[in-house]
């Protein structure tokens, strides 16, 4: 092949021509078993970049080498939708002097497309791309070694970025076809080992649980749904990360079967139940953003009605073409709802970061119902609270909290409480299941926070909501 | 009262560890996954429990992992019985 654009790493860097101070993107398609960004990350600091923001869609436990080379000056900055473990942790005791800018999924993607987030380099990890650069997250030969599925979250970075540096562990004869990411997009192609561990992406936040209180919930939000009068044929659905949400789909199916109801489409993260619903012709259309497990991924790589979208595509407030405007229920988790259904997904009771936003302000303000699914207590920690820690979502956006202790409805909807009361759920009012969970654990001390902000959450409109202080031992 | 070095409870989630040893006057030794909300109140309910049931002078070493109340309070009483060879619930 003529004019070749695959180059070691090192190369690929230097052509980007990238300085000290610049914005460098990743995405985080292979979630835990994510191999770029620490790869990339120490590349550039063994050439000694300094200074660097690094835009990545989120981050994870596994990015805990981060920390060093924030402690060496490498990093000084990071817009992420999230942060887990040790390196979150460490931010949340003030590790980065600049705050971390914590946008949604769509919040990123508007802001990448207008230019507030502008990317000068995009390390993008791919599962198989040809020497061009047409990149896609599926197996495009029998040496295919990391598969995620769609790309969602890295074409916005694709299609916005300056200079576009493709990774991947599986080089493919032109054209690697149907692709994610168009070769006219992409500069440089560098071929690594593994750029990840597709056996990781369906852990943690993603679980598949075995948990018999999720269990409950999930049965609890399938009776919402059922009887939410958004449950008519040819409805759409989402659900979002955390057991119960996601098994609440499992639970619904018999219901769809018994009254003849079929799905136009399912959004989001795509799940194995997903697939199966699809597959058995209960769902019609499978719009993914990002293949939550390997039954998602295989599906996308081999099924027409499953198709992959942007970050933009998905769920953009700017663009009301963007399909959450289209989706009428959406299924969400929380570390903690207050009394005026205010949520977050951040921020844990303990003041340290241990979550991500995700697409949940994104989904609940444009879907026609949302429901949030989390018990009253994880061990003695509240999840239904006066006032959350860190404010993700408000409350105008969330209309049903669903707990094992009652279902609470917010009462700018009145017709659901209705409709839940008439089909002989408990429905309760929210400042009672505030007051059960203080009953049971009494009145918590006031957290010890200090004055400096280490975390800032944009709204998925572009604006300040919420400032994250940093934390005292 | 006698004491002798007793365990009750466990590290699972949910949780707490209870390690009691000979002391003088009751010292209460806690680690826990919630302390910073909680660890005022999980250290009263240990002080209580151990008070209601006579003990005055033991080491006590509380590896919470978020209990409950009622959870601390069946831990240490189960430690104690263990402790002192004096069963609450029989006797």
């Amino acid at each position: 092949m003529r004019n070749t654009k695959v180059v070691t790493l090192e190369e690929a860097i230097r052509r980007s021509g990238l300085k000290d101070g610049m914005t460098v993107s990743f995405h985080h398609h292979f979630r835990g078993g994510d191999k770029v960004v620490n790869l990339v990350v120490g590349k550039l600091a063994e050439m000694g970049f300094k200074d660097l923001h690094l835009a990545a869609s989120s981050l994870s436990d596994v990015h805990t080498p981060l920390i060093g080379h924030i402690r060496n000056g490498v990093i000084t900055k990071i817009s992420t939708s999230g942060l887990r473990g040790d390196l979150a942790n460490e931010i949340s005791h003030g590790l980065l002097k600049e705050p971390v800018v914590f946008r949604s999924h769509g919040g990123r993607g508007s802001a990448i497309a207008s230019g507030e987030l502008h990317i000068d380099v995009a390390f993008l990890g791919a599962s198989s791309c040809d020497e061009l650069g047409n990149a896609s997250g599926c197996p495009r030969s029998e040496n295919a070694k990391s598969i995620c599925g769609s790309l969602g979250y890295a074409l916005p970075d694709a299609r916005y970025a300056d200079h576009v540096v493709v990774i991947t562990d599986d080089l493919v004869a032109y054209p690697n076809v149907p692709k994610s990411i168009s070769a006219c997009d992409v500069e440089s192609v560098v071929v690594v080992d593994s750029v990840g561990d597709s056996s990781k992406i369906s852990s943690g936040a993603i679980r598949d649980s075995k948990n018999p209180r999720d269990i409950l919930l999930a049965k609890q939000a399938a009776k919402v749904i059922i009887n939410s009068g958004y449950f008519k044929d040819g409805f759409s659905i989402q659900t979002g990360t955390g057991g119960a949400s996601l098994a609440a789909v499992k639970y619904i199916r018999e219901s769809m079967l018994e009254k003849g109801i079929k799905a136009s489409f399912a959004l989001g993260g795509i799940t194995a139940h997903m697939v199966k619903l699809h597959q058995e012709g209960l769902i019609g259309r499978l719009i993914d953003v990002q293949s939550f497990d390997k039954v998602a991924a295989e599906s996308i790589a081999t099924d027409q009605l499953h198709q992959e979208v942007s970050a933009v595509e998905y769920a953009s407030a700017d663009h009301v073409g963007s399909a959450v405007h289209a989706l009428d229920i959406v299924i969400l988790s929380a570390l903690e709802v207050d009394v005026d259904f205010n949520v977050n997904v951040l921020v844990g009771s303990d003041g340290i970061i241990r979550g991500a936003i995700g697409g949940h302000p994104d989904t609940a303000e444009d879907s026609a119902l949302s429901i949030i699914v989390c018990p009253l207590l994880r061990g003695r920690i509240p999840c239904v609270v006066p006032k959350v820690t860190t404010l993700i979502t408000p409350g105008k956006s969330v209309d049903v909290v669903v707990t094992e202790y009652g279902i609470a409805v917010n009462p700018g909807r009145p017709e659901i409480a209705q409709r839940l009361v008439e089909a002989g759920l408990k429905v309760v009012d929210i400042n009672d299941l505030a007051a059960k969970a203080r009953s049971i654990i009494g009145e918590p001390d006031t957290l010890p926070f200090g004055d400096r902000v280490v975390g800032i959450v944009m709204d998925r409109h572009g604006k300040v909501l919420d400032e994250i202080h940093n934390i005292l031992d | 009262m006698e004491i002798k070095n007793a365990v009750a409870g466990t590290l699972e989630s949910g949780d707490i560890l209870v390690q009691i040893a000979p002391g003088e006057g009751l010292q209460v030794d806690l680690q826990s996954s919630v302390s910073a909300q909680f660890g005022r109140q999980i250290k009263a309910v240990i002080t209580e429990t151990l008070e209601g049931l006579g003990i005055a002078d033991a080491y006590v070493k509380a590896t919470d992992k978020g209990a409950l109340d009622c959870t601390i309070r069946a831990r240490v009483t189960a430690a104690a019985v263990r402790a002192t060879g004096k069963d609450v619930w029989k006797d």
